[in-house]
């Protein structure tokens, strides 16, 4: 097997050391009022960045820190991978939440599991997912508690992690890994079998003539 | 004669609509209906236009406006809406709607409501079909034997494009419920307790689907609040098998069909349910009777205990996380471990949300409050009804001069303070007893504390203006 190393996957980790961290915590209600798919970055885990309430009128820049979240820390402002916690997405389908982590720049999130929601919408915008045992991410935290910092590499193509002295294999479906390395338009992709979903939509119709008006 | 190849319920709604796989092995679902509101929408609609895309089906498409609407007077339309960034939300979605020919319940329209309001009183949702939305507790929709999720906008896009849903099979469970509810005890607190039983990511990776003599027990409206919350046990999608309470509250929608075609529907809508001795992945069972009238302490779901519980203690949790989370959240919601909630005063309460907004939740709030007046503690009271038509029968009943004259305010239909993107929000560390389904931190507002309960609970905690045992 040869190593192949994907160079945006891989990079320095911030551990965010909380579980069941919800979709709204991820990035707040107030910021769901945009129309856009940009900008959200700034306003990534809002409620705990900073210490007053934001809204889309703040000036972000103006702001003040809570420097008591891991995020604000010297050392960890230009990770691009975030290691945490089960269930790490968890409660409302707002893509928001997954365009806000990559805007702020993340590139992979490390944790033991994710809600099913944000899996989806993480891989459509080319945000890698890596689900690994507790004990593993017990053993990221170890490492990360003694040496401040940890650099991580990550093998999409092969599904590996690999830390100092350590590596982890990793569950990746294939057309999430198809989608992640690729980059690929998914509409362009499934027009391509559109005739299947005639033959399909055809029958279907037989059956349930009332569902079509 | 036994049947060679047991299916569940699920597996049939998956078989029915499953269309094929992609090169990729990503399998395609067809979608049957697709529920739009204005929030998740406007991104996909510009996807769309910027492919030079077409909606696949606009007969399978329904919109309406809910999350950003203001539950105050509405009588200036959308001028009338002063948060200039709602407005151009909801703009959005009537121009895309128009330039798409979407069918648009709007604004001022009587039928307008929470999406997943709307779509079973009017009839969209039906058995066997498969239902998408821009929204997670697109679940609800379960109750009617379908298979419903909530998806994220990417989806919606892709959904309206090419009709199908880009997923592989999810695992099957099953919870079972049996024996009657207690006294005061809800189809809400049902689905809290499965929740705190268990937990938030208990259903991740599976469809759950309810049944046994308790859920068969419950009226359309309860099975809605139990499927509705399934997501809050991590299920994207949660199901009850049709039965004939489920046919006899379709037969006069809008939208099921009529007349001869009724009958050929309801011969097909009979077939969805599971076999005897199909195969689920995980089984739970619970009786109903250990059910307690429920109350949420902390900042997730699966943080509730029963009201005459306690708080729980550190001690109480093994694993460093689980008491990072427990102390973290005992912080935000201030609270002492150990305490009674009954010891902890109110300051709003809410009415409202998909989970419980509609005619029946209403009615067992009234039979509650019957003639008395909200405690001084409270400083604001309100029921915001799920729809335009929940609101109308409401008052038909008479409901909405119960809530008036015991100090609460009767809102316009919408989301309102379940997620306070519209004005109905809490103040800092203000404490709310809400009928809603998410106490995470700042979803009701910044700093807000969120305590979720059943609707005859939240009508019990405004007069006493705390909470109080409703069992005895």
């Amino acid at each position: 097997m040869n190593k192949s190393i994907s160079n945006i996957f891989s990079g320095e980790a911030v551990f965010l050391d909380k579980a069941n961290v919800d979709t709204d915590q991820i990035i707040p209600k107030q910021f769901l009022k945009s129309i856009k798919r940009t900008g959200f970055g700034p306003n990534l885990f809002d409620a705990w960045r900073y210490l007053d309430k934001g809204d889309l009128n703040s000036d972000n820049s103006k702001r003040k820190l809570n420097p008591d979240f891991i995020l604000n820390h010297d050392l960890y402002k230009s990770c691009n991978i975030l290691i945490t916690r089960e269930n790490f997405g968890c409660g409302s389908s707002r893509e928001h939440a997954v365009w806000a982590l990559t805007d702020y720049g993340f590139t992979t999130i490390i944790a033991p599991s994710f809600a099913d929601i944000f899996k989806n919408n993480s891989y459509k915008n080319g945000l890698l997912l890596i689900e690994i045992d507790e004990e593993k991410i017990d053993e990221i935290f170890k490492q990360i508690t003694e040496k401040k910092t940890i650099n991580i590499e990550v093998d999409v193509h092969n599904q590996f992690i690999y830390l100092e002295k350590k590596q982890f294999l990793f569950e990746l479906d294939d057309f999430k890994k198809k989608f992640l390395l690729d980059g690929i338009d998914e509409v362009g992709f499934t027009l391509q079998h559109q005739n299947k979903i005639e033959d399909f939509e055809k029958n279907y119709k037989k059956t349930v003539p009332w569902l079509f008006k | 004669m036994n049947n060679p190849n047991p299916k569940t319920l699920y597996d049939k709604l998956w078989d029915t609509h499953f269309v094929g796989s992609r090169s990729d092995n990503g399998d395609l679902l067809y979608i049957d209906l697709h529920m739009v509101h204005e929030v998740t929408s406007p991104q996909a609609f510009e996807g769309l236009k910027i492919k030079g895309i077409s909606p696949r089906r606009v007969d399978s498409v329904v919109a309406t406006v809910d999350h950003n609407v203001p539950t105050t007077d509405r009588s200036e339309g959308l001028r009338g809406i002063k948060d200039t960034i709602s407005r151009d939300q909801i703009q959005a979605l009537q121009i895309n709607c128009h330039d798409f020919g979407i069918d648009l319940i709007d604004l001022n329209d009587l039928n307008q409501g929470i999406v997943h309001v709307v779509g079973p009183e009017q009839g969209f949702t039906q058995p066997g079909m498969t239902i998408v939305c821009g929204d997670s507790h697109t679940s609800t929709h379960g109750a009617f034997g379908c298979l419903a999720m909530g998806i994220g906008t990417s989806e919606v896009e892709h959904v309206l494009a090419t009709q199908c849903l880009v997923m592989n099979k999810q695992k099957n469970m099953r919870i079972s419920i049996n024996g009657p509810l207690k006294k005061n005890v809800f189809a809400k607190d049902l689905t809290m307790f499965l929740i705190g039983k268990i937990g938030t990511a208990g259903g991740t990776g599976h469809v759950i689907e309810y049944d046994g003599s308790t859920i068969e027990s419950l009226s359309m409206e309860g099975r809605m609040t139990v499927c509705n919350m399934a997501i809050e046990a991590g299920a994207r999608a949660g199901m009850i098998a049709p039965d004939q309470k489920t046919f006899d509250y379709l037969k006069s929608k809008p939208h099921t069909p009529k007349g001869n075609e009724y009958e050929i529907a309801l011969e097909y809508w009979k077939t969805f349910h599971s076999d005897e001795n199909s195969n689920f992945d995980t089984v739970h069972n619970f009786f109903a009777e250990e059910i307690e009238p429920q109350v949420t302490w902390g900042t997730s779901p699966e943080m509730v205990i029963g009201v005459k519980d306690r708080i729980p203690s550190k001690e109480d949790y093994t694993s460093q996380t689980e008491r990072n989370n427990f102390e973290a959240a005992l912080d935000y919601m201030g609270l002492s471990a150990g305490d009674s909630l009954e010891n902890y005063s109110l300051d709003q309460i809410f009415i409202g949300s998909c989970t419980n907004s509609r005619i029946e939740d209403l009615r067992e709030a009234a039979e509650i409050l019957d003639g008395n007046v909200i405690s001084k503690k409270i400083k604001r009271a309100m029921i915001v009804p799920g729809s335009g038509l929940v609101k109308k029968q409401a008052e038909e009943e008479g409901l909405h001069e119960t809530f008036i004259s015991s100090g609460f305010e009767w809102r316009e239909p919408g989301c309102s303070m379940c997620l306070g993107m519209n004005p109905d929000q809490l103040g800092e560390k203000e404490r709310c007893a809400s009928t809603s389904n998410r106490n995470f931190e700042g979803r009701q507002g910044h700093l807000g504390r969120t305590h979720l309960v059943s609707p005859a609970m939240a009508a019990a905690a405004a007069l006493a203006g705390n909470f109080i045992d409703i069992s005895s």
